[in-house]
């Protein structure tokens, strides 16, 4: 299984990683607002994540870290 | 569980201060990742160009020197002369390196100076607010070029890899880009080997990485990559455009 986690202070809710994700599990928060004032990017369905890391190749503030 | 991908160890804890979705952040990610691949971060030496990425100082863990517009292939050139064990490299914009600092550039090339340049080509002025740039493309709208960039007045864009690949001297000029996953994985390799070919003594390296500029094209991050796509590639076709290694086996 993999582990995704977002810093999500540091998201700029660009929806890059969103639109990335080959399992379409990510998704930007509408009820959250973060320290940026930004909708930040969260994952959805954490057993579906295959760690293939593309949220994080897309992500240009090296928001995501990703395990597996 | 083992760590597939964090935040490369050549990068500060400092947030990036570019707009949403910006490839920059994606493209100084690539260089650090390639410095602590090559495990060159004590060695290393930056030089900041003058645009968006002029606080690019903030961002390396390694030593940053901030040039003049345009100037920066000329403080490369300087400070690898001086301490030739060093690795130099050189982050530059499309307004810094094919506009002012065009003549840097050129001379820098021809004289195959053992540099790293990595040239963010994304069309556009963006620090200043998006005026035209000398990469804008034939009919794209800008503060400057309100009806499109008229090229009876304002010229044909400048394409940097094929410009330069004409001079004999250049080791290395590859063109990347930054839009999908594919393009960002292959683009990290070729910066990586730009850095590799100065530790080996080849000469100089250039990657273009053609980015985009979702504020000031007025797109969206997701539309901003599809017009590099549609648009951009189109224009400054991607691929190796000067690769002394493989004509020396050929």
């Amino acid at each position: 299984m993999a582990k995704v986690t977002f810093n999500e202070d540091i998201c700029k809710g660009c929806g890059l990683c969103v639109d990335a994700c080959p399992k379409h599990i990510l998704a930007l928060a509408k009820d959250k607002i973060n320290k940026k004032g930004h909708n930040p990017a969260v994952m959805t369905d954490q057993e579906k994540c295959i760690g293939c890391a593309f949220c994080a190749t897309m992500c240009p503030d090296c928001v995501i870290k990703v395990e597996k | 569980m083992a760590v597939v991908f964090e935040k490369p160890k050549s990068l500060t804890s400092k947030e990036f201060h570019y707009c949403p979705g910006c490839p920059h952040g994606i493209i100084h990610r690539l260089v650090a990742e390639a410095i602590d691949n090559l495990g060159i971060e004590g060695k290393a030496i930056g030089v900041a160009p003058v645009g968006c990425a002029v606080m690019a100082y903030d961002y390396f863990t390694c030593d940053m020197i901030e040039a003049a517009h345009g100037r920066a292939p000329a403080v490369a050139t300087g400070i690898k002369r001086s301490l030739p064990e060093n690795i130099v490299f050189t982050y530059q914009g499309d307004g810094d390196l094919a506009s002012i600092g065009m003549a840097e550039t050129v001379h820098a090339a021809t004289r195959n100076e053992n540099i790293t340049i990595i040239f963010v080509n994304n069309a556009i002025y963006g620090m200043t607010g998006g005026q035209m740039a000398p990469t804008s493309l034939p009919g794209q709208v800008t503060q400057t070029s309100p009806y499109g960039r008229d090229v009876k007045t304002a010229g044909y864009p400048i394409k940097v890899a094929e410009l330069l690949s004409s001079l004999d001297a250049p080791y290395y000029i590859e063109r990347v880009a930054v839009n999908n996953v594919k393009n960002v994985k292959h683009a990290g390799k070729a910066i990586e080997k730009a850095f590799r070919n100065q530790m080996e003594g080849k000469g100089f390296s250039l990657i273009e990485v053609i980015s985009a500029c979702p504020t000031n094209w007025g797109l969206t991050p997701q539309k901003a990559l599809q017009w590099v796509d549609e648009k951009m590639i189109p224009y400054y076709p991607l691929g190796v455009y000067r690769d002394k290694d493989k004509e020396a086996s050929v």
